[in-house]
């Protein structure tokens, strides 16, 4: 059927034909559209999802269409095993974004939305470009709908945290730019398979250089990671759902997409520098996630510290640690984003994040601090949830390549535990800081600063519940996840 | 039966308790006699499957060499399969008799102890997880599904200890027990990554039993030099005993997980949590063997002596201890070690000896413990009878704040009393007179009161393997047996005193003088747990024991369970352990040890009881005291070096260098970029007027859409951005 041959148009394009509608009709429709423009997208991805063949290494659903041809720079777009997975991440995580959209969106609407939608299509872009070309327009567009959300519908310090965050990933995306022009140029073609099969620069440092501190920046590593901070404390929740599960993947895979099969000889030498900045990023992450007083900043730097994981996985550079790598890239985004959205609910409430002023939620929020407690367990890797199984698969690939940097990874996990049970324990343990508890559990109000509290609705669980299936889903059988990926990455590894 | 069924019912064993807890969790939680009927169902259930199979697998000697094994894909790794699977052996099998019988009686207590607390369904529903946990935790053939169920119950104990999650001092408790065996996970994962780098393969039957993998093993070297990886892999994974069995020097955290509701100590310290890390590294005894086969005893000897230092430090503490669970935690941790310190000299049947005796013993002391405490507290109540009908529900909650930072708000206005401190009670045989029968037959079998207690066989084996050690030359088991020696009697001596105080004299406060026993709920299962921590010892005494004349071999041959435990748990071993020739030598060590250890307890607490206002004899002790009453400082000491040189750092961190150097650096490179840009611009606007016109007109119409946000800065950026692009562009070419 025609209409298959153009399904990862289709993936990629429905948000866009979703922005365009939201900014002709009415302001009411806005949110509506939005949704169903990026479930519609969800859709048709379950439908390549359903035909993709596991034991196909190369890529499947290709579409090609000459852009330039005078530059051999060509519209192509496919999907392989790895990319397979980060499509299904962006297409499920937009639409909970959305809808988790309408108590911190509370002005211009339209644009917004539209936004959004835009991201959506650069994003999926980045992931399923074949054309090294095509790949880094998407990636440029990515930018732009982040930086008016952080900058619009931002907090205090919005316009320094927008500008860093567009000025830092602009300046990384620069050589890698220049890069891609290079191999462009002495290749004849920007042809992402064709640049693998020629194996031009398999050793250039330089190169390898270009591109990697372009995703370094972006994932963020280790000590390019300043800007995701402010980023994250600055964007409105939903900005940090898409930020934490989406945007930072685009990093990680870039390194695997590009660095690891456009230059293999090239990584086996900067393999040592990248995981020891990966374990350096870790513990590094935690320590300075420990002394955060404010939750969004407390888990932004347990995003550097997790993504440190992944990158320690990718430069392992054998199948065990980039599959972990790319099973953790999921479930960094289901954790992390579920736990920004934790974090949106209680801001919406109380108007701070502050856990100096929390405390003792659990006693009058207990379904929230339910769902809370599922993500903190699944970001602190407790067997049966999703976190587990993916350092586990990484912590095996890193200790063939490296075991005593893989051993100091591990006091990450420990670390791990302590700022994230410490958070847990400020927000939802111990007594409120508006009323007395005796030691029987009774309450006794004594002001009513938060008081009158309410427990999550439908609507946030609806944006919750999504993310908590498929964390335990992946704790307990990531079989097809696994299986879906193997191929692929067994030859990219080659 | 049939091998089929029986794996069957190993494979649903774990299920019952972990589906009634998902079933109160999301459809009883409101309901009390309902979640009662599916937690005990459940744990019931689950009872008999395991009996089913551990009776009709008890009497097969064979069972060792073919162990009932069941299995299936689970993860794919690489370019194999990861399987779990269920097995029956013999160390699984004794465990299935245990755990779900103490579990049972727990739940059955916990019916009547936490009747009255506002939260009674969550506590029952986390109870089940725990237990069916510790459950699948038994039943793994493998180290990674042995893991998951491992962290569950980190998970479990987290939430149960820190149950009354509005104490200060309890919900530090759960996160301290929850880091602490962190500590250890975080080895007992190297030692997990590192043993399938080396074997491919994480199942306990193809690694532990599996002759080849062991010499494998054993003939490589360590990523540490001088050591073989067997030795460095076990050490690794007996990390994750240290952490979870309460070994120093993570011993920290148990003691405070007495903040969770008193059966969820009995819980931990019996049936679950500290015996998981025990049977953990039985699980890998043979790697220590094999490594010390080959000349590497690194593994032993550390085992050996974290084991024995445990024991000792343990008893030393529980001496100088007035709280009554706190001195039954340091009890534990000191038996700990004794089991620990077994291993460690190559005592497998020993350890696994012990650690039978003292789950039935221990949990027995704990549910007494918390008997007398919840009879204290009635007389307490009684006592100030304020018409609060929730008493019940507060006297864990009520009183385990007392002596930490926390004298909150309290509506009854009498946070001084403290129900668990021994000083208030006295006089209490007479008043609860099951408590007082059931307690102390617990001590006793905890002080090793010789033939007639299991404690006493389980540790006289142990003292046995050491002395047998001792005499054939080996240094370890000389320290081992002489620290123990000195632990047992300071354990006996501290238990002595435990009950002298508890249960003698006359009453010391009012509470106590109006305590009265507790309903039947909570006595039956002290006196189940009475009757095993008496008999359970039987089934393992050796053939030709004989002492005072009398054959204890020969009368346990006539019931045919002579040394049952021995032959049946030995069959663990590839090459079976050597059955020790009879040596009555540490026989009368143990019964010497019972004796003074006793013997100083009835003398300084027996004959003239603690009288109210009078001062603990222990107290004379002066500074020893004070530092045995202050746990030798460890939590002091851990404060000062881990946790706030923590918190300095990650503040450091956190201000200097991220807010301070890698920013300052960015903002720094960031001015430089738009001097640069302003050079261009000036540049641009003069010289290139044209071309600077055209592409400005672009950005600023970009810009206007962007106008709140920022002015200029951007199209600096771009517009530098764009001449770099070039300039470097044509370096490359120029260069590549």
């Amino acid at each position: 059927m025609y209409i298959y041959s153009l399904m990862l148009s289709l993936i990629t394009f429905i948000p866009v034909i979703g922005a365009l509608l939201i900014i002709l009709l009415s302001k009411q429709l806005s949110r509506t559209i939005a949704l169903v423009a990026s479930l519609a997208s969800f859709v048709v991805a379950l439908l390549v999802l359903n035909s993709f063949n596991n034991a196909q290494a190369g890529f499947q659903f290709v579409e090609v269409a000459p852009w330039i041809p005078q530059f051999g720079i060509s519209y192509k777009l496919g999907v392989d095993g790895i990319s397979l997975w980060l499509m299904m991440l962006t297409v499920f995580i937009f639409p909970i974004a959305i809808w988790a959209s309408s108590g911190a969106i509370q002005h211009d609407q339209k644009i917004y939305y539209a936004l959004v939608l835009l991201m959506e299509t650069a994003t999926l872009g980045v992931f399923l470009s074949l054309d090294m070309f095509l790949f880094y327009v998407f990636w440029e567009f990515a930018l732009v709908p982040m930086y008016f959300i952080i900058g619009l519908w931002g907090g205090q310090r919005r316009i320094y945290a927008s500008l860093k965050f567009f000025i830092y990933t602009m300046a990384g995306s620069v050589l890698m730019l220049i890069a891609i022009l290079v191999m462009g140029v002495q290749g004849q073609t920007f042809d992402y398979e064709a640049l693998v099969k020629q194996g031009l620069h398999s050793a250039n440092m330089s190169l390898f250089l270009a591109f990697a501190i372009a995703f370094a920046i972006k994932v963020p590593m280790f000590p390019f990671h300043s800007w995701l901070p402010d980023a994250h404390v600055e964007a409105p929740t939903p900005g940090s759902v898409i930020l934490a599960a989406v945007l930072l993947k685009m990093g990680s895979y870039g390194l695997i997409r590009f660095n690891l099969a456009l230059f293999p000889q090239a990584s086996q030498q900067f393999a040592p520098v990248m995981i020891m900045l990966a374990v350096v990023g870790i513990l590094y992450g935690a320590i300075v996630a420990f002394a955060q007083s404010d939750m969004k900043k407390l888990i932004a730097y347990s995003s550097v510290s997790h993504m440190g994981y992944i990158i320690l996985g990718i430069f392992s550079m054998n199948e065990l640690g980039v599959q972990g790598a790319i099973l953790q890239m999921i479930n960094h985004g289901l954790s992390t984003g579920g736990l920004f959205l934790v974090v949106g609910y209680i801001y919406e409430r109380m108007h701070t994040r502050e856990m100096g002023k929390m405390g003792g939620l659990w006693a009058k929020m207990p379904v929230y601090g339910t769902v809370a407690l599922l993500f903190v367990l699944s970001s602190v890797g407790l067997p049966a949830l999703n976190g587990f199984v993916g350092e586990f698969v990484i912590l095996q690939g890193a200790f063939q390549r490296n075991p005593l940097w893989t051993g100091l990874a591990t006091i990450g996990m420990v670390l791990g535990a302590v700022y994230l049970l410490t958070m847990y324990q400020k927000v939802f343990l111990g007594k409120g800081k508006d009323e007395a508890v005796d030691d029987h559990g009774h309450h006794r109000q004594v002001a009513s600063a938060s008081h009158g509290l309410l427990d999550l609705n439908w609507r946030e669980l609806a944006s919750a519940i999504p993310l908590i299936v498929f964390c335990f889903y992946i704790g307990l059988a990531s079989t097809p996840f696994f299986n879906a990926m193997s191929a692929s990455v067994g030859k990219l590894l080659k | 039966m049939s091998k089929e069924f029986l794996l069957t019912l190993t494979w649903l064993a774990p299920f019952p308790p972990i589906i009634a807890f998902m079933l109160i969790a999301l459809f009883t939680n409101k309901r009390r006699s309902l979640t009662t009927l599916i937690a005990v169902g459940g744990m019931l259930l689950t009872t008999v499957f395991s009996f089913i199979v551990f009776f009709n697998v008890a009497g097969d000697h064979k069972l060792g060499e073919a162990p009932l094994r069941s299995q299936f894909a689970w993860l794919p790794t690489g370019d194999t399969t990861f399987n779990v699977g269920v097995a029956v052996d013999p160390l699984s099998a004794l465990f299935l008799f245990m755990v779900p019988l103490a579990a049972t009686l727990i739940f059955i207590y916990s019916t009547s102890y936490m009747e009255n607390d506002p939260r009674y369904t969550r506590f029952m529903a986390y109870l089940s997880l725990f237990a069916g946990s510790m459950m699948g935790l038994v039943v793994s053939d493998n180290l990674l599904s042995l893991f998951i169920f491992w962290e569950l119950m980190g998970f479990c104990s987290y939430s149960l200890i820190g149950f009354f999650y509005f104490k200060p001092s309890a919900y530090k408790a759960a996160v301290k027990a929850f880091m602490t065996t962190r500590v250890g996970d975080m080895f007992l994962i190297m030692g997990m990554v590192y043993l399938y780098s080396q074997t491919g393969t994480l199942n306990f039957y193809d690694t532990m039993r599996n002759e080849e993998v062991l010499h494998h093993l054993a003939a490589t070297p360590a990523i540490i030099p001088g050591m073989t990886a067997a030795a460095l892999i076990g050490l690794f994974i007996f990390g994750g005993t240290v952490g979870k069995s309460a070994q120093f020097p993570l011993h920290v955290w148990l003691p405070d997980a007495m903040e969770g509701p008193t059966p969820v100590s009995a819980m931990i310290h019996a049936a679950t949590m500290v015996s998981a890390g025990i049977f953990m590294a039985l699980r890998f005894f043979p790697l220590y063997e094999s490594a010390a086969h080959v000349g590497d005893t690194t593994a032993f000897t550390i085992i050996g002596w974290i084991g024995a230092i445990t024991a000792l430090l343990g008893a030393l503490i529980a001496v100088g201890q007035y709280d009554i669970k706190r001195v039954l935690a340091y009890s534990t941790i000191s038996q700990l070690g004794f089991m620990v310190a077994a291993i460690g000299i190559g005592g497998y049947v020993a350890a696994a000896f012990h650690l039978l005796t003292h789950a039935f013993f221990k949990a027995l002391l704990f549910l007494g413990s918390g008997s007398v405490i919840h009879g204290v507290e009635h007389g307490h109540h009684h006592l100030h009878a304020h018409g609060h009908d929730d008493h019940a529900s507060s006297h864990d909650s009520h009183n385990a704040g007392h002596g930490h930072d926390d004298h909150a708000a309290n509506d009854h206005g009498h946070t001084e009393f403290d129900p668990q401190d021994m000083r208030n009670m006295g006089g209490l045989w007479s008043r609860m007179p099951v408590t007082f029968i059931t307690f102390t037959i617990g001590g006793l079998a905890l002080m090793g009161a010789p033939f007639i207690t299991a404690g006493f066989w389980s540790k006289d084996e142990i003292l046995g393997h050491a002395y047998h050690g001792m005499t054939h030359g080996n240094p370890l088991s000389t320290v081992v047996f002489w620290t123990l020696c000195v632990a047992a009697v300071l354990t006996a001596f501290y238990t002595a005193r435990q009950i002298f105080m508890t249960f003698a004299g006359e009453p010391r406060s009012e509470a106590a003088a109006h305590a009265t026993e507790n309903p039947a709920a909570m006595t039956f299962p002290l006196v189940v747990l009475a009757f095993f921590a008496l008999t359970v010892g039987y089934m393992n005494i050796p053939e030709d024991f004989e002492f005072a004349y009398i054959k204890f071999g020969a009368i346990a041959n006539g019931f045919g369970i002579d040394h049952w435990l021995g032959h049946f748990v030995g069959g663990m071993l590839p090459v079976a352990e050597a059955t020790l020739p009879f040596n009555s030598v540490p026989v009368v060590f143990s019964v010497c040890i019972f004796l003074l250890g006793g013997f100083l307890g009835l003398w300084f607490y027996g004959l003239k009881p603690l009288k109210a206002g009078e001062t603990d004899p222990v107290e004379n002790l002066g500074a020893i005291f004070t530092a045995l009453n202050n746990r030798l400082y460890f939590d002091e000491l851990y404060r000062k070096l881990i946790i706030n040189r923590l918190q300095r750092f990650a503040d450091y961190y956190s201000n200097n260098v991220d807010k301070g150097f890698i920013d300052v650096f960015l903002h720094a490179a960031y001015a430089i970029l738009s001097d640069i840009a302003e050079v261009f611009r000036w540049f641009d606007k003069n010289i290139v007027t044209g071309i600077s016109n055209l592409i400005g007109d672009v950005f600023r119409r970009v810009g206007r859409e962007g106008r709140e946000l920022q002015t200029g800065q951007v199209q600096n950026y771009l517009l530098s951005a764009l001449i770099a692009a070039v300039v470097m562009m044509v370096f490359f070419l120029v260069f590549q």
